[in-house]
């Protein structure tokens, strides 16, 4: 089976994604994407019959700690990375534009 | 200072005995820094100032016994979190960022008081076989200037290689030490999945990850993991076993007698370098004559584990990078009408094309419809991976093989191919798959390149690869060779 992905498929994941492409990025990624989709369908011809899936290479079991409170007092620090802040909050534009012209 | 002429135990040695001085050490690395630089550009940010006034409250309160790194400058992969140093991923989207806290292997190595020399470039987000990703330049490798340095931790190995820094810290996700460890003829541990905590490393595919080390002797490597190997609370797949010291095995003594290698025929089959082969199975043979046993075995899906593997590292790296979104960190642009905007916009100008397409392929495998013909199918090849391993395991100690099918090629002659760039990790990828320790030694030259021979253990058992890769480097000279900086070699 050779992979469908058309550009308009492309623009779908970009939207899932919260990316935006050109015109003519559309055009460079969209081969690539489907020659490397192409070989992810080689796996295809593996038969995973009752096969478990393996999600985590960790020797670790359902690992514990006490619930307990800590107050790491950070804000300030936190803050100094952000691009915007306002009264010890991360400040944002409005979600809804209210200037109208949005996309 | 020539750090190939040297090691780390004599540098401490001779830190406790005062023949030389932590600030005359940091001085010298710095020299070695600025004359091979220019030429290597593996620095992105260079701790100089805080650097050289550690070390001066170093001499002035001595250097313990017991502090095996204390005074020594490292480098540090730029994916590494450290506090109130810029940590960038080699990204634009973080070119602003000092993170507010340490990664708990720098947290472990301050407590031993290491130096850190400045943070090094690799691909962006980790993402990528030649550090020729990155949003801010191109690492060159120090054998042949016009060739990569491998990646996604070049930064990492082409410093050592070019003798700037003793050793350096890097990450391996599916190759990452590995690669360039090879590509420029050091040596590059890959501990077991858990060995090593990640806190503070930047994600990028989390059941993948994992820290180690670039160094330019066996010896150097071991002792240096075992003090950054542990568990710990902040990772919660960082395992609880007891941590061996790796480096104090390794003697005299150390032999490979009885030490059963297979050797994946896979491995040495189509699409491997003719003389990249010649190499690897003259070191197998040399293996052989030191007493070990060399099995031809087979791994069959190897073939699968690219296929797998970028699925897999894609799908947890597009929901990792979600976090990037011009809110709380990073960087944000600034024509934005809304919060959709923010997200959006910073996003695409703050990714470069290799992560957008990681974060894309990712997204389409777990989207609605395709997730169990790739997600949940390459998760369950990677069971079949994991068990081709243990049936080899269970009647052999280490998986040899080349760690890449080719020497370092040239800048730019794959980079407008991604699917040609994701083939090199064919060697490479199956043993993060499953979790499993893997390295890559000096084992000789082709036209003039280093070829690395990776040595693949069982889970956890690091302290046998080490055996192999000491005794292999202490009876061999490959690991003398250095690179004619700046010639051809």
């Amino acid at each position: 089976m050779a992979s469908q992905i058309d550009e308009q498929q492309v623009q779908h994941v970009a939207s899932l994604a919260k990316l935006k492409f050109t015109d003519a990025e559309l055009s460079e990624f969209t081969p690539q994407l489907e020659s490397i989709i192409d070989l992810f369908e080689t796996l295809e011809k593996v038969d995973t019959t009752g096969v478990k899936p393996m999600t985590s290479a960790t020797d670790q079991v359902n690992v514990m700690r006490e619930d307990v409170a800590v107050n790491s007092n950070q804000r300030e620090a936190l803050l100094k990375n952000a691009p915007e802040a306002e009264n010890g909050y991360i400040k944002v534009p409005a979600i809804i534009d209210e200037s109208g012209d949005a996309e | 200072m020539n750090f190939y002429e040297t090691d780390l135990t004599q540098l401490h040695d001779d830190l406790v005995n005062k023949k030389i001085s932590a600030t005359e050490l940091t001085k010298a690395t710095y020299d070695n820094i600025k004359a091979k630089d220019d030429q290597i550009e593996a620095f992105l940010t260079l701790n100089e100032e805080n650097a050289l006034a550690e070390a001066k409250a170093l001499d002035e309160q001595g250097i313990a016994a017991d502090q095996l790194v204390a005074g020594i400058p490292l480098g540090v992969k730029d994916n590494i979190v450290t506090k109130n140093i810029r940590t960038t991923a080699a990204s634009k989207i973080l070119d602003n960022f000092k993170p507010i806290y340490d990664a708990t292997v720098i947290e472990k190595l301050k407590a031993q008081n290491f130096i850190n020399a400045g943070k090094l470039n690799l691909d962006e987000f980790a993402m990528g076989g030649s550090t020729e990703n990155s949003a801010y330049q191109v690492t060159h490798n120090a054998w042949d200037l016009t060739r990569v340095p491998g990646g996604s931790s070049g930064g990492s190995a082409a410093s050592v290689a070019a003798g700037e820094v003793l050793a350096a810290l890097g990450t391996d996700t599916g190759g990452s030490i590995r690669l360039p460890a090879s590509y420029n003829g050091v040596v590059g541990m890959k501990p077991t999945y858990g060995r090593v905590s990640r806190w503070g490393i930047i994600a990028f595919g989390s059941s993948l990850d994992q820290v180690g080390w670039l160094t330019t002797s066996v010896k150097d490597n071991a002792l240096l993991t075992s003090l950054i190997s542990g568990h710990d609370e902040h990772d919660l797949t960082s395992s609880t076993r007891e941590v061996p010291n790796f480096g104090a095995q390794l003697n005299d003594d150390t032999n490979v007698k009885g030490l059963r290698i297979a050797v994946p025929k896979e491995y040495l089959g189509e699409g491997v370098d003719e003389k990249v082969k010649t190499v690897i199975k003259d070191a197998l043979k040399h293996y052989e004559s030191l007493g070990a046993i060399v099995d031809e075995v087979s791994l069959p899906h190897t073939q699968y584990g690219v296929a797998a593997y970028y699925i897999i590292s894609s799908s947890e790296a597009s929901s990792n990078l979600q976090r990037f979104d011009g809110v709380r960190y990073g960087v944000r642009t600034n024509d934005v009408k809304n919060l959709e905007d923010v997200y959006v916009k910073s996003r695409s100008e703050g990714f470069g094309d290799e992560v957008k397409r990681r974060i894309m392929l990712g997204t389409f495998s777990l989207s609605a419809g395709f997730y169990d013909a790739y997600f949940n199918k390459a998760s369950q090849i990677r069971t079949l991976i994991r068990q081709d391993f243990e049936n080899v395991f269970k009647d052999h100690d280490v998986v040899m093989g080349p760690a890449g099918p080719t020497v370092a090629y040239k800048i730019g002659s794959t980079i407008t191919d991604p699917k040609a760039m994701y083939m090199n990790d064919v060697l490479t990828v199956p043993v993060n798959m499953a979790g499993l320790p893997g390295m890559s030694i000096p084992a000789g030259l082709a036209d003039g390149m280093p070829v690395g021979l990776q040595i693949i253990g069982k889970p956890f058992d690091e302290e046998t690869m080490y055996k192999a890769a000491y005794t292999f480097e202490q009876s061999t000279d490959f690991h003398k060779a250095q690179p004619n900086l700046g010639g051809q070699n």
